[in-house]
This record gives structure tokens, C-alpha cells and sequence, in this order.
């Protein structure tokens, strides 16, 4: 790893400047983590008196079980829809900032202010419109001729949750365009333009191939985004229901583990998470290291 | 602008207007409703237009709020968020300038170690680790109390990197200069590397005080007494009184409240928001 070429001497000085961080990372980060993986391979009898080595038995039993695998599924369609909705939508508004240039700084002011909005408060703010009794929303659909229930029709449920985690992640990924956008040379494009390239041709032959390392890293970012950042936004809204149509894998495991107590199946959920994480977290840094190239 | 078509031109606009419309009105709704009064909402249909009730709405909620849902007035648990933001940015800030220093300045046994230890924390979110971190927690004691809603999550990996990166685009020089004129390494940190990383540190504040005010999960999960409520977690109790409908017009003045504080932060100061983001997510 790199380091400088002229360092300090200090033999303890360094290990005193890392206590605090390290500190908090191993009690408060490593520690449970191990105690989640501990956990997973035990079982506890129902009175809590004694807990014994099961090995896989709560792995074999979490993938036997359909409402996990369905778990899956959903949060495999929530996560994909929100990543395509929200990358699209920011995409087609980072190209239409790129091209204005008065208002450009005004248009981005109220575009991004979304980033500060808890997922709590995403959640209850369409909540709020999709409200069967009284939102605008239902309103509007019903003289369409749809009926909307996000509370009895787990496809509504599904939509409107999809709809509000896409609406926070919008500035996240418009400011990532922009700034893509903004480091492809000018001179590329005009070079087009002289050779008879019009805006939309330019866009799919020399822009969108140019972000391709921004879109890259936001479509990692943005699943992980959309399985971990939303438990807020399911929390307000359906709370994993009707009945489990919208019960993600992270929102699954805290209502299965903390609230339902379910400690050896919540942990095995817990270690499956993890691995989720790692997993996208090495291929968020391996693709920083080497940008993806042609 | 290559060449000018007046149509394309008119098009752009269309598509951010739309745009911006789409992100505001959810917000305009609630705020909106946060004007009217209790009896507005039984006519089937939000109110589109302002209603004369904001002043009074905006008082009760911070001066009394809704006792009867298990919440405190909103001062109090705005003063809470305000509390646990500060501390987490600045706690974060803290601990990460200082172990980004002993990486990339000195070289000891367990260097790489300590790195990787730090890289971990990216790939543990609190969503994966619910129970046994709650239980840390209350093993310690910290339950319903600041220590326990701050220091669990002021660990960074991102803070720690960012400072590094920084770091080793300083140059060697610089640190030369400093201890051939007898800085020792406190001083050398005090005296050139923190005035050099002013903008980096004002750039992460701004994004780990928004980090830090709307944590949910972890509140919900440590705090059981009201007087340590943060707002993000009030609102979904206020929301939630599942019994009656919620009392509309209190409910969104909480959470025009709720957003306003770092709403304003990333709007007035876009620029160390932006700087702050695109570069720790690198």
C-alpha cells in the first residue's frame, strides 16, 4: 500500500492516532458481525437455556423456506426497477442540464435537494399521495379508471415503493452524470458535429460510451442502495406488506430478528446479507482501481 | 452548445421542468397540507391551495406535539437530531483525519492490518448486524442515551479515505521543510495538515451532518425514552398512530420541519455538498 517516501519516526504514536477508529470498528462493527456469524450456526432452545452447534441446519432451513425465497425474488425486481427507473430519469435530466447554460446552476438547486430527505420522510411523503382515502394520487387514477389499494393489492404496494426510493435516489445520480458529463472533451463532440453527427447520434456514439465508468459505478451503487438504504422507505410505507409483497431481504431481517425474535434464522439472514455486501463492495473497488475501458 | 435547434432547445427545458416538477411536488403536497386544518381532510381530496392554518400548526407540533402517539414536541427531538448530526460529523472527522495521519505518515507493524480493519466497516451497514450490535449496546449500557445513538456509528471508512487520498497528494517536501525546522509530527499536523484540509473537512461535514440526521434505523433500535426521540423517528410514530387516521396537517408540519434543517444545508452550500459527495463515493 502506498505511503510516503519520508515518514516520522514514531514508534507508538501511530498506534495511539488509530485507537479510536479502531476501537469503534471492532466493537461496534466486528464484534456483532462475528457474533451474526457465530449465531447462525447455533440454535437456542425456546426457554434460552442452552444453545447448540447446528451447522447449517438455520442455512437449510432459511432456503427451504418459501417466504424467504420470495424475499428474493422481490428484492431482486425492487432492486433492479429502482437502479433502471431512477438511473434513466437522471440520466435524461444530467444530458438536459449539460445542455443549458444560463440556468444551469438553478435547475441543479432543485434538483438535488432531494439527497437531504431522510427515507423515512421519502416514505410518509408518498405515503401521503398514494393514500387510498384521501391522496391525490388514487384520485387521479380512479377518473383514469384504475383502482388504487397499496394496502390490500401487493402489486400497488410493490409499485409504490419502487416509485418512492427512485424519487430520493434521482439527485444522487444526476449530480454523478453531470460530473461524467462534464469531463467529456468538447472537442470530441464538435468533432462529431462537423462530421455530420446530430444530437442524438452524438449522444449514443461518443456520450454514453464516455460515462460508461459513471454508470458503471452508480448501478453498484444504486443496488446497494436499493437493498440496504431503503429500509426506512418500506418502514413508512408497507411494512413488508400486504401480506410479504413488499418484504425485502433487509427489511425481512429486522422484522423477522428484532421484532419477531427469531434470533438463528435472523442471523443466517444476516450472514447472507453480508456476503451481499462484500460482494458488491469488491466489485465497486476493483472497478475504482481499473476504470472499465475500451 | 454545438449548433442551435430551437426545438431541441425547447425540448431540454420540457424535460427539466417536468423534471423538477416531479421532485417538488410530493414536498408542495405535504406542505400544503401542513397548512390546513384537521377538518380539510375528510372531503376525499387533499387540498391543493395554501389553507390559514400554518402558523398554529407549525407552534403546536414544536411546542406541545402529539403526546397521545408517544411523541415529545418537536424541539425537543429537533434538538435531539441537531445534537447527534453534529457529534457524528464531527466525531467521524475527527477519528478518521486522525488514523488517515498514522497510515499514510508513519510506517509500523500491522500498517496494512490496520487499513483493512477500517475498509470493513464499508461492507457491515447496521442492517446487517441488527442484534448483536443492539446488544453491544445494551451490554455497555448506552441505551437511551447520546453516547449510544453517536459513537456505534462514527466509525468511516469513506472519511478515512478520503483524508488518505488527500494526503498522499501532499508533497513530500512540505514535511521535509517541517522537520528540518523542528516540527515534530503534532505539530506538523496541527500547524500545516489541518489549515490544508480545511475544504475536504467542510466538504465532508456537510455530507456526514445530512448522514447523520437521517439515520432511522439505529435510533429506533437504541431508544425506548421519548426525551432521546430524533425527529426522523418521531415523524414514522406520529404517521403510524395506526388506530384513526393521521392527523394530516400535523404530521406533514413535522416533516416540513424535519427536512428543512438539511435541506437548507445542501442548498446553501451546494458547492462543498457536491465537492463532499462525488469525492468520498470515489
Amino acid at each position: 500500500m502506498q505511503a510516503k517516501r519520508t515518514i516520522f519516526p514514531n514508534k507508538v504514536l501511530p498506534y495511539v492516532l488509530l485507537v479510536p477508529q479502531l476501537a469503534v470498528t471492532l466493537i461496534f462493527f466486528i464484534w456483532p458481525a462475528l457474533q451474526a456469524v457465530k449465531s447462525s450456526f447455533e440454535r437456542e432452545d425456546p426457554f434460552g437455556f442452552k444453545t447448540t452447534f447446528v451447522w447449517f441446519e438455520n442455512y437449510r432451513r432459511l432456503f427451504a423456506e418459501a417466504s424467504y425465497i420470495g424475499s428474493l425474488g422481490r428484492t431482486a425486481v425492487f432492486a433492479t426497477s429502482v437502479t433502471v427507473l431512477s438511473m434513466c430519469l437522471s440520466l435524461l435530466l444530467a444530458v438536459a442540464v449539460n445542455r443549458v447554460l444560463r440556468t444551469n446552476r438553478l435547475y441543479t438547486t432543485l434538483l438535488v435537494w432531494p439527497y437531504a430527505v431522510a427515507p423515512v420522510v421519502v416514505g410518509i411523503l408518498w405515503w401521503f399521495m398514494f393514500n387510498p382515502t384521501i391522496g391525490i394520487a388514487p384520485y387521479m387514477l380512479r377518473a383514469l379508471g384504475v383502482s388504487w389499494n397499496h394496502r390490500v393489492d401487493g402489486v400497488d404496494a410493490m409499485i409504490l415503493v419502487i416509485i418512492a426510493a427512485s424519487w430520493k435516489q434521482i439527485s444522487y445520480n444526476f449530480l454523478f452524470f453531470v460530473a461524467g458529463l462534464q469531463s467529456v472533451p468538447q472537442s470530441l463532440i464538435e468533432a462529431a458535429a462537423i462530421d455530420g453527427a446530430g444530437p442524438f447520434k452524438r449522444f449514443w456514439t461518443i456520450v454514453f460510451p464516455l460515462l460508461s465508468p459513471t454508470t458503471f459505478f452508480l448501478l453498484i451503487v444504486n443496488i446497494n442502495y436499493a437493498m440496504f438504504d431503503t429500509f426506512g422507505i418500506i418502514d413508512a410505507t408497507t411494512q413488508g406488506g400486504p401480506a410479504q409483497a413488499t418484504n425485502i431481504l433487509v427489511y425481512k431481517v429486522y422484522s423477522d430478528g428484532f421484532l419477531g425474535l427469531n434470533i438463528g434464522s435472523s442471523s443466517a439472514q444476516s450472514v447472507v446479507l453480508m456476503l451481499i455486501v462484500i460482494a458488491l463492495t469488491a466489485i465497486q473497488f476493483r472497478f475504482v482501481e481499473r476504470r472499465v475501458q475500451y | 452548445m454545438v449548433e442551435n435547434r430551437p426545438f431541441l432547445a425547447f425540448l431540454t427545458h420540457l424535460v427539466l421542468i417536468l423534471g423538477v416538477v416531479i421532485v417538488v411536488f410530493p414536498v408542495y403536497l405535504a406542505f400544503i397540507a401542513s397548512t390546513h386544518g384537521p377538518g380539510d381532510f375528510m372531503r376525499g381530496l387533499v387540498p391543493l391551495l395554501p389553507g390559514p392554518h400554518m402558523i398554529e400548526n407549525y407552534s403546536f407540533m414544536l411546542n406541545e406535539g402529539i403526546s397521545s402517539a408517544g411523541a415529545p414536541p418537536l424541539s425537543i427531538m429537533l434538538l435531539n437530531s441537531l445534537v447527534m448530526a453534529i457529534l457524528i460529523a464531527v466525531g467521524k472527522i475527527i477519528i478518521s483525519i486522525l488514523s488517515a495521519y498514522a497510515i499514510v505518515f508513519f510506517k509500523f507493524p500491522f500498517r496494512l492490518l490496520a487499513f483493512w480493519i477500517i475498509f470493513i466497516t464499508l461492507m457491515l451497514p447496521v442492517e446487517v448486524r441488527i442484534i448483536p450490535t443492539f446488544k453491544v449496546v445494551s451490554d455497555l449500557g448506552m441505551l437511551n442515551s447520546y453516547p449510544g445513538l453517536i459513537i456505534p456509528l462514527i466509525a468511516s471508512a469513506t472519511a478515512t479515505f478520503l483524508f488518505r487520498q488527500f494526503f498522499l497528494t501532499v508533497p513530500d517536501e512540505l514535511m521535509e521543510a517541517a522537520r528540518v525546522d523542528g516540527a515534530g509530527p503534532m505539530k506538523f499536523f496541527r500547524d500545516i495538515l489541518l489549515p490544508l484540509s480545511r475544504t475536504n473537512i467542510a466538504a465532508l461535514f456537510v455530507i456526514l451532518f445530512i448522514y447523520g440526521w437521517v439515520q432511522y434505523l439505529w435510533p429506533l433500535l437504541v431508544t425506548t425514552d421519548s426525551r432521546y426521540y430524533t425527529v426522523v423517528m418521531g415523524i414514522k410514530r406520529l404517521a403510524a398512530t395506526a388506530d384513526s387516521e393521521p392527523q394530516w396537517n400535523f404530521v406533514m408540519a413535522a416533516v416540513m420541519l424535519a427536512m428543512l434543517p438539511p435541506v437548507l444545508v445542501v442548498i446553501l452550500m451546494q458547492r462543498l455538498f457536491v465537492k463532499g459527495l462525488v469525492e468520498t463515493e470515489k
